[in-house]
């Protein structure tokens, strides 16, 4: 690929394109260097030192400049990751429940270690910090897809299918996982067409409106505010 | 509200996540989306700015500053452009409303986003999201797309002259770009490092320019307050944090997630409609507001989920992050996991958190192991007093937090990993298979 350091010409040339509307979204060039970054990463899998060169180069910075930036984000590679890129969170709440178990089995069914990736080039495991879904805990994340409320049998059920190149479907996320590189694609700012895909909410995420309807609560009817001491409250007009 | 009445969920944000199509435009507009926008743009744009101070409304990400006031703090005579930037970073460990909300209904946040920024007078909006949540972005940049579309934003929005451009912008890693001027400095393509504070954002942010930053669920209350009205939001809430927040229960609880209440609201109410702690267990200690807010125990079950109560009893209301904790959880492993957070976390500007952590995570790692002395407990603390209040920004002050607060409530369970030499409980009882035994 890169061991060069430069893109080949029609990498560079096609990846100029897309810097050119990314750059484009700023009123500022230099803002557009992390999704630029995500750019690079979504060509080769990871930052390479064509990555930071191409950069460097889109945005007049010095290559030190952009390594700087690179090296401060934990997102950003520094080494091709799995096709697949499973994290699973082994920050406090996780932790405990569970997902300290689930990141030990996964390291022994995969033999790797933290931020290794299989021989295959499949999975690569990493152990991530809180993924804003502790309700749903013990959490795992493929691709920054989630997948809720693990076990270790389930993770181990997952990274098997991931190396049998099988769809796997994220508990809360499009009908299935797309790679490494074209999330890191989306993560450039370009879409892709799954929005829609997937549920809008799920489980924990309901909890609390489902009971709601069941006990017939609602914030108050603006039409029909409570006085001082509120005598009925919990009718539920605004609906 | 008044104390002798039973309180209630109240869902405003989360009142369509039941629709299938909650998140797309059509869905969100059945259920009244983009009235309020049409509402606002009615009105002169300093009448929004003193509706939302009347409302009371207190920032929904963590410090609780009051949203109209900072509005109000920019400059009048400042002639550079005027930035809205949307804190959707949600890093903080056991915060989890703010993704889910943009999963099921970013459009509430882009109406949000079009009133607020009428209202301070910007034409560039920025949503700083967290890069590891794939899917929110794409609904995220799917109602982008929907929103233009439809003439909701772009140039001269609905007819008024208005013009909006929102910008998805997705981080990638860093727990420090959540605090605003480090977010600032991500956003101009930098490492993202807190600023110097004077100047705010408000007067010097993005670009040097004058700058709002606030919290998703923060701006996504506006258009609510602008349909219903400022008595509408202080009939709920206490007098000085009005209004309703999401309450995100997490852990050894029969039924986590998310509760949309008032402001006051307590633990043994939340825990009374989650089902309370799981079946055959009893709480052990909690974080009202995500990991860098101090623990709680027990004695907390009845103090008001709102700023000034919380404050009172020594913590802080934080995000209301309740992750909670049952007995067959190890304090000191628990606090020693965040504290690892907060050491690969410090971005390493300054000494004190930079250095104080790295040297927190070796104590606590030794006295977990069973290998640590009493003395140690007074290290810890000694550090906590070299953090808090002494470093550059509020990470430092937040790490404190839990070691400070368990060892004033817990300081005997540290004491028995030291005299046991080891860890007193078996961490399989605390996981989701293992709480049965
Ligand atoms: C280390 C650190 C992390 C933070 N992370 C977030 C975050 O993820 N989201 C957020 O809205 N605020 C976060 N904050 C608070 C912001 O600095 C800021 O107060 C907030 O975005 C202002 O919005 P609000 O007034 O609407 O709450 C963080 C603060 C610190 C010190
Ligand atoms: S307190 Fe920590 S995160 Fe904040 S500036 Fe200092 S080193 Fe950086
Ligand atoms: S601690 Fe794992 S998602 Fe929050």
């Amino acid at each position: 690929m890169s061991r060069t350091g430069t893109f080949p010409e029609e990498v560079e040339a096609r990846l100029a394109l897309d810097a050119k509307e990314i750059i484009a979204r700023y009123p500022h060039s230099r803002s557009a260097l992390l999704p630029l970054l995500h750019l690079v990463q979504a060509e080769e899998g990871y930052v390479s030192s064509a990555g930071i060169a191409f950069c460097a180069e889109q945005l007049d910075l010095t290559k030190a400049e952009v390594t700087a930036v690179a090296t401060f984000y934990t997102m950003y590679k520094r080494r091709p990751a799995g096709q697949y890129h499973v994290g699973v969170c082994t920050n406090t709440l996780c932790a405990v429940m569970g997902g300290d178990e689930i990141f030990e089995s996964l390291k022994e069914h995969l033999g790797v270690g933290n931020d290794e990736v299989t021989e295959d080039g499949k999975v690569s495991l990493e152990h991530v910090e809180c993924n804003a879904a502790c309700d749903f805990a013990p959490v795992v994340m493929v691709n920054w897809e989630f997948f809720d409320n693990q076990t270790p049998e389930s993770a181990k059920q997952l990274v098997d299918d991931l190396r049998l190149g099988k769809d796997v479907k994220p508990s809360r996320g499009p009908e299935s996982v797309c790679t490494w590189k074209q999330a890191a694609r989306l993560l450039a700012g370009f879409a892709d067409d799954r929005a829609t895909e997937g549920p809008q909410a799920a489980g924990p995420s309901l909890v609390g409106l489902e009971l709601a309807r069941k006990r017939g609560w609602a914030a108050p009817d603006p039409d029909n505010l409570p006085t001082a001491p509120a005598a009925d409250e919990g009718e539920g007009g605004t609906k | 509200m008044s104390s002798d009445t039973e309180t209630t969920l109240t869902p405003v944000l989360s009142e369509n996540w039941d629709r299938p199509d909650s998140f797309t435009l059509r869905g969100y507009r059945e259920t009244g989306g983009y009235e309020a926008l049409r509402k606002a743009l009615t009105m002169e744009p300093d009448g929004l700015v003193d509706l939302v101070k009347a409302s009371g409304l207190r920032g929904r990400g963590g410090a609780g500053f009051p949203t109209g006031m900072k509005w109000g703090f920019l400059p009048k005579d400042n002639p550079k452009p005027r930035y809205l930037v949307v804190n959707a970073d949600e890093s903080e460990p056991g915060t989890c409303k703010d993704i889910p909300l943009m999963l099921a209904n970013p459009h509430v946040l882009l109406e949000g986003i079009a009133i607020s920024a009428y209202a301070v007078k910007s034409s560039l909006a920025f949503i700083y999201v967290r890069g590891e949540v794939l899917h929110v972005i794409r609904r995220l940049k799917h109602a982008v797309a929907e929103a233009y579309n439809a003439g909701l934003l772009g140039k001269n929005i609905q007819g008024t002259g208005f013009d909006l451009d929102v910008v998805v912008h997705a981080g990638a890693g860093a727990y420090i770009c959540g605090e605003e001027t480090a977010l600032l400095d991500s956003l101009e393509g930098y490492r993202g490092q807190p600023r110097l504070k004077p100047p705010f954002p408000a007067v010097a942010g993005l670009y040097a320019s004058p700058t709002v930053v606030n919290n998703v669920e923060s701006i996504a209350s506006v258009p609510s307050i602008v349909t219903n009205g400022v008595e509408w939001f202080t009939a709920m809430g206490t007098e000085k944090s009005a209004g309703f927040g999401f309450f995100s229960l997490s852990g050894h609880v029969t039924n986590p997630g998310q509760y949309e209440a008032p402001l006051g609201i307590t633990l043994r109410e939340l825990l009374d409609m989650a089902g309370g702690i799981r079946a055959g267990h009893e709480l052990k200690f909690w974080t009202p507001g995500g990991s860098s807010t101090p623990i709680f125990t027990d004695e907390h079950l009845d103090t008001p989920l709102d700023f000034e109560s919380v404050g009172a009893a020594g913590s802080m209301l934080g995000t209301r992050a309740l992750q909670i904790f049952d007995e067959t959880t190890c304090v000191v492993r628990a606090v020693g996991r965040w504290i690892e957070f907060y050491a690969h976390e410090s971005c390493g500007k300054c000494t004190p958190c930079r250095e104080g952590n790295f040297w927190m995570v070796q104590v606590l790692e030794r006295l977990e192991n069973g290998a640590g002395t009493e003395a140690d407990l007074d290290k810890l603390l000694d550090i906590c007093d070299n953090l808090l209040g002494r470093a550059f920004c509020a990470l430092g002050d937040g790490a404190a937090s839990p070691v400070i607060s368990s060892i004033q409530y817990f300081r005997q369970e540290y004491i028995d990993h030291v005299e046991q030499g080891g860890c007193p409980f078996d961490h399989r009882k605390s996981t989701v298979w293992g709480g049965e035994a």
